[in-house]
This record gives C-alpha cells, sequence and structure tokens, in this order.
C-alpha cells in the first residue's frame, strides 16, 4: 500500500509516450483503484449495517446465519421508534423536540455571541485581544470528561425561588451546549469577518451610515456563508453531544435528547437490534446531510492556517 | 500584545480605525476603547462561569472529601483532606493500569488513525478524481456518525452469537483463524474490548486526517517531486525528503488534536463496556465518570483528581498546540 499510495511512481515517464502505459503502470492503476475501493468499503460498510439491519424483519435479525443483503425489507422496526413508545410513556417525537430544543437554542445564542465577539478580535486591537484568543484555544481543548464534576455540582447548586435546579431540564444543558460551542465558532467566524474590506465599512460611514446599518447591510451578508458553517459545526456538536445529557438529565425521561434515549434504550432492552439501528439512523441523517455542507470548511476550520492555499 | 505594533498584514488595516475613523458618526473615542470588551462580554461571562471556573474546583474539589451530602443545603463545610487523594491513587495498582491502559490505547488509536489517514490522503491524491470524490463522500459517512450511532454499530457487530464479525470469523476455516468464534464475548476482557475501541475511534477519526493531509498535498508544488525525481528518489525518499518536511506543521497540529481527542474518549467505551462492573476496561475519562456519578456515595474528590491529572496530560499537549499556533500566526 504504501508503494500505491506515494507520489512519484504513476508520473508518466518523459521518455516514452504518454498515451501507451506500460503493463507495470496498469498494474499500479489496479492497485490503486482496488485500494480506493477497500477504503471506501471499510468506510461506508457500518453505515451499510445500520441501515441494512433497521430494515431487516426481526425474524431475520434473530437468526443465526447474517446474511449481508437484507432478505427481506421491511419498515417495522422505524414504524415502530417513530410510532410507538420509545420509553415508556415517551415517544420518539418528545425526544426529537427536546433535542432540537437544546441544539437549536444552543445554536441561535452561540452564534449571535460569537458573530460579536469575532468582530471583536478581527476589527478591533485592544489590550487583551492575544489573552482572548490564547483563552479560547486552551478552553477549547480542556475536555468536558475532566470538568464534568465540577459543573455537574454548580448546575446541581443554582436554584431558582422553588428549589428548581437547573438540572433535570433542558436550560442547563442548552447554557452548557452554548459555552462549548462558543470558541470554536468564534474562531471560524473569525476570518469571515477579517477577510470583509474594511474600505467598504469606510465608504459607507463617509455616506452617513450608523454602525447598525453598516453591521447588517454590509458586514452582515458577507459573513452569512461563515455563519452558517459555524452554527452547522456547533449544531452538530450540540446534536451528538452525550456525557452532560447523561449527567444533566438523570431521572425524567420526559427530558432526554436522542443520544441519551438511544444509549437508553440500548440498555434496556439490549437485543431490540433492528430498532436500536433505526432509532441510529434517524439520529444520523440531520448530521450526514449538514455534513455534506460543511465538509470542507470544517477541514479549515479545525486545521486553522496550518493547510496554506 | 507587542506584536500588534509589528505583525504584518492583519495589522496594516486594522489599527486605523482606532485612529482615522474615530468618524464613526456618532461615537466618541471612550466608547471606541471599550467597544471590543463590549463585544467579547457575553461570551467571557458564559465561558467564564460555565467553563473555567470549573477548571478551578476542579483542583480545589480534588483536596477536599466532598459527597452528596455536601450539596444539600445546610451541609457541613467539606473537610480538607490535602494530598490524600493523589496519594491514594499513586499507590494505587488499580489507578497505574488504567493510566497505562489509557496511555496504550491513546497511542494505538493516534497512531493508526494518523497512518492510516495518512496513506488515504496520498492515495486520494493519485486516484483519478471522479473515484477520489467518490471514496471522499464514503468517508464523510464514516466521519459524520454520531459517537452514539458508530458504537452501537460497532457493538452489534461484534455482538456474540449473531454479530456479523462473529459469523464471518466462524465461516472462516479453523486452521486460519482458530474455532469457537461465534459465542466469542468481544466485550468482557481488557484487549479485545480496547481493540474494537480502537477500531470504532480509526473508523471515525481517519477521515478527517486524510482529507486534511490531501489538502496539505495540493498545496505543494509538483516542481519538488520533480526534482526529486531527477535526483533519483522513489517514492518512499520523496515523501520523507519533499512531502513530510512540507507538511510538518499540517502533521503537528493533526497530531496534536488527535491526541487531545484520543484520550478523552468516554461514549463510545460507555456503549462497549455497557456499565460499569468491570473495572479493568476503565480509561481515565470513564474513571472520573465513575467516581463521581456511579460509585455510591458519589467521590467528587477522588473523582476531581483524577480530573486534574487528565487535565495535566491535556495540558502539556496543549502547550504544543498553542506554540504551532503562535507560529503560525493564529494567535496574532
Amino acid at each position: 500500500m504504501t508503494a500505491t499510495a506515494t507520489r512519484a511512481p504513476s508520473a508518466p515517464r518523459t521518455r516514452r509516450a504518454p498515451r501507451r502505459r506500460s503493463p507495470a503502470a496498469r498494474l499500479r492503476s489496479a492497485g490503486l483503484y482496488l485500494a480506493g475501493t477497500a477504503v471506501l468499503l471499510f468506510s461506508v460498510f457500518p453505515v451499510y449495517w445500520m441501515v441494512a439491519t433497521a430494515l431487516r424483519s426481526q425474524g431475520e435479525i434473530f437468526s443465526r446465519d447474517q446474511s449481508v443483503f437484507p432478505r427481506t425489507v421491511t419498515l417495522e422496526h422505524f414504524d415502530r421508534v417513530v410510532n410507538g413508545e420509545l420509553l415508556p410513556g415517551v415517544s420518539f417525537w418528545t425526544f426529537l423536540v427536546n433535542s432540537l430544543t437544546v441544539t437549536l437554542g444552543s445554536v441561535a445564542v452561540a452564534a449571535l455571541l460569537s458573530l460579536l465577539a469575532a468582530v471583536a478580535v478581527a476589527r478591533f486591537r485592544f489590550r487583551l485581544r492575544t489573552a482572548f484568543i490564547i483563552l479560547l484555544m486552551v478552553i477549547q481543548m480542556v475536555p468536558m470528561e475532566a470538568m464534568i464534576i465540577s459543573i455537574f455540582i454548580n448546575f446541581r447548586r443554582i436554584q431558582d425561588g422553588t428549589g428548581v435546579t437547573m438540572l433535570g431540564n433542558l436550560t442547563g444543558i442548552l447554557i452548557v451546549y452554548t459555552a462549548v460551542a462558543l470558541p470554536i465558532t468564534i474562531m471560524m467566524l473569525r476570518g469571515f469577518v477579517a477577510a470583509v474590506p474594511k474600505e467598504l465599512e469606510e465608504a459607507a460611514a463617509i455616506d452617513g451610515a450608523s454602525n447598525m446599518v453598516i453591521f447588517w447591510r454590509i458586514l452582515m451578508p458577507l459573513v452569512a456563508p461563515g455563519l452558517v458553517a459555524a452554527s452547522i459545526f456547533a449544531f452538530i456538536t450540540a446534536w451528538n453531544e452525550f456525557i452532560v445529557a447523561l449527567t444533566f438529565l438523570g431521572r425524567s425521561t420526559d427530558d432526554y435528547t436522542l443520544p441519551l434515549t438511544l444509549s437508553y434504550y440500548f440498555g434496556r432492552t439490549g437485543t431490540e437490534w433492528g430498532a436500536i439501528m433505526a432509532a441510529s439512523t434517524l439520529l444520523t441523517i440531520p448530521v450526514m446531510v449538514f455534513f455534506l455542507f460543511v465538509q470542507r470548511r470544517m477541514v479549515s476550520g479545525l486545521t486553522m492556517g496550518a493547510v496554506k492555499g | 500584545m507587542a506584536q500588534t505594533v509589528k505583525t504584518a498584514p492583519p495589522d496594516d488595516r486594522a489599527p486605523e480605525p482606532e485612529t482615522r475613523s474615530g468618524s464613526g458618526p456618532r461615537r466618541g473615542p471612550r466608547l471606541r476603547i471599550g467597544a471590543p470588551y463590549l463585544l467579547i462580554a457575553p461570551t467571557l461571562v458564559i465561558l467564564a462561569i460555565v467553563l473555567l471556573w470549573p477548571i478551578v474546583q476542579m483542583v480545589w474539589y480534588s483536596v477536599h472529601g466532598f459527597t452528596t451530602r455536601h450539596l444539600l443545603p445546610n451541609a457541613p463545610a467539606p473537610e480538607f483532606k490535602g494530598l490524600e487523594y493523589y496519594g491514594r491513587l499513586l499507590s494505587d495498582p488499580e489507578f497505574w493500569t488504567i493510566l497505562r491502559n489509557t496511555v496504550a490505547v491513546t497511542v494505538l488509536m493516534v497512531g493508526i488513525t494518523m497512518g492510516l489517514g495518512t496513506l488515504v490522503g496520498l492515495l486520494l491524491n493519485k486516484l483519478p478524481k471522479w473515484f477520489s470524490a467518490v471514496v471522499a463522500v464514503g468517508m464523510m459517512l464514516a466521519w459524520a456518525t454520531p459517537a452514539i450511532s458508530a458504537s452501537l454499530i460497532f457493538r452489534w457487530l461484534f455482538m456474540p452469537d449473531r454479530g456479523l464479525v462473529n459469523v464471518a470469523l466462524d465461516a472462516l476455516p479453523d486452521w486460519l483463524v482458530g474455532s469457537g468464534w461465534r459465542e466469542y464475548n468481544w466485550f468482557l476482557e481488557p484487549v479485545s474490548l480496547f481493540s474494537v475501541l480502537i477500531l470504532v475511534i480509526v473508523w471515525q477519526s481517519f477521515p478527517f486526517i486524510a482529507v486534511s493531509v490531501l489538502a496539505g498535498l495540493k498545496s505543494i508544488p509538483s516542481e519538488l517531486y520533480e526534482a526529486a525525481r531527477v535526483d533519483g528518489a522513489g517514492p518512499w525518499r520523496s515523501f520523507w525528503s519533499v512531502t513530510f518536511p512540507m507538511l510538518r506543521p499540517l502533521f503537528a497540529l493533526l497530531l496534536v488534536l488527535q491526541i487531545i481527542w484520543d484520550l478523552r474518549v468516554f461514549t463510545q467505551l460507555y456503549i462497549l463496556a455497557n456499565g460499569f462492573q468491570n473495572k479493568s476496561v476503565y480509561l481515565l475519562s470513564y474513571y472520573i465518570y465513575q467516581q463521581g456519578f456511579s460509585a455510591s456515595p458519589p467521590n467528587y474528590g477522588m473523582g476531581s483528581a483524577i480530573a486534574v491529572v487528565m487535565t495535566v496530560m491535556i495540558l502539556i499537549v496543549t502547550a504544543y498546540y498553542l506554540r504551532i499556533m503562535i507560529r503560525q500566526g493564529e494567535t496574532r
């Protein structure tokens, strides 16, 4: 694989006519295709297996000889997940609404706040600017798994007048998801803000536009694509989040998000693989759709500048 | 902040508004200076309360005896324990096993992910465009699958009796793979469970490395490879003398990110181990969670001490990350 994968060998030799390829070159090209197909299969197969399991009949899942292609195709598992009670007394739709509330809520707040902060970082020189950027980079790295105990205790202690804590409801995790999303969305957005030509804003200012007008009419349209990318990134992170939901939403299953529901359902039933895979598929679809939108931004957002051009 | 004066490209536009376009119609100079702070204030407040302060508390909890009792109203003040928890950890062979396993599993995950990802990146660069695009979309599926779904898929693939991998291994001739695979339970012993865990993580993370390496490769001028070829360098040689040095900053960054992401793996282990009964398959993050939320009564002090150990490990790697970022001018 090393030989086929590196650069030099398939570059056409200068002396030969490029159209007629030697047997060795053909063999190399076949090897490349083979390796590519192997990578493709390795990547796709588990996802295929999830969908295939979700679509085959209960009898086939329980049979001792699993076939790679389903012999029967049925929507019974999807039907059970979507229309039945996923956890006792609570339907899939409740969990979907919970997940959407937390995710969209945190994305909206994070998008607004990170836009403000990105403008500050990209447009102003101020004394604490470098410190702020370094803070973002460090916070992004400290794992939630390490902080979870302290965060849990803090949210447990915050109470409103009636003694309701921030645990066991969606507000608490919405706040945590917002905070977690902020560093990376700010870092993604600052590049977009910095790329807006200063002259545009100055020209508008000379024409007498107020700061608000400059912000909404000049900056926003140009930064919008970045805002979309950063929001989708925040969406995916919050949509998939597990450990905070697991810690915060202990008792009442009414408030569970989808990933937590899935884990709980798996723990309870254990063998209902058709339904588990159907629910997993439903959890995965929105992420896949968004992913195809932002795939390229994702790479540049995470490696920030290490890839030039 | 001394850099602000000398940095070239981003700066020459930024300082201007402060000096000249104080012309901003209604704003006085005082407001101009305050503006950036106003803009970052909401972010700073949220980050400080939700994420920054807990880091400080984590250290405080790790030197106090703290459990659910202390969360009740009018609870007694938690007792100061000094370094007791750290001492207990250091003298506890189980902790050392978990730490060793965490390091070993992380090294394997990172090593395999980086190696495979780089090879696939090089491969994608060689394939015809259409096929490379097809493979890239396929990899996107692996990358986009949520951790919880991915873990469930692999738990199902490796299920005793009915999992596809067990069925397939059982169908293979015994002289090749041995017998008894059908009933084999992958999730009981550390070595087999960690193998599945590493597989899940590698499956989910190699696409990111591959796509990043591919983007990097496209930025290398082809003249360099031609020059290497003229000098008689084979593929192996030209990788190590052209590709690798050119992409060194990228590789360093990917390596650091991958270490930090893999060191904290929790969700996948939670599904694969399916509970906290089997202490031999714990990793650090799992141990923290078990101390804090599964032990009875919860031992927040001990959990925090382990969390401090893990945070220190991550911060060491983060320091290296910061160095890369500062060198690349990302903090300017």
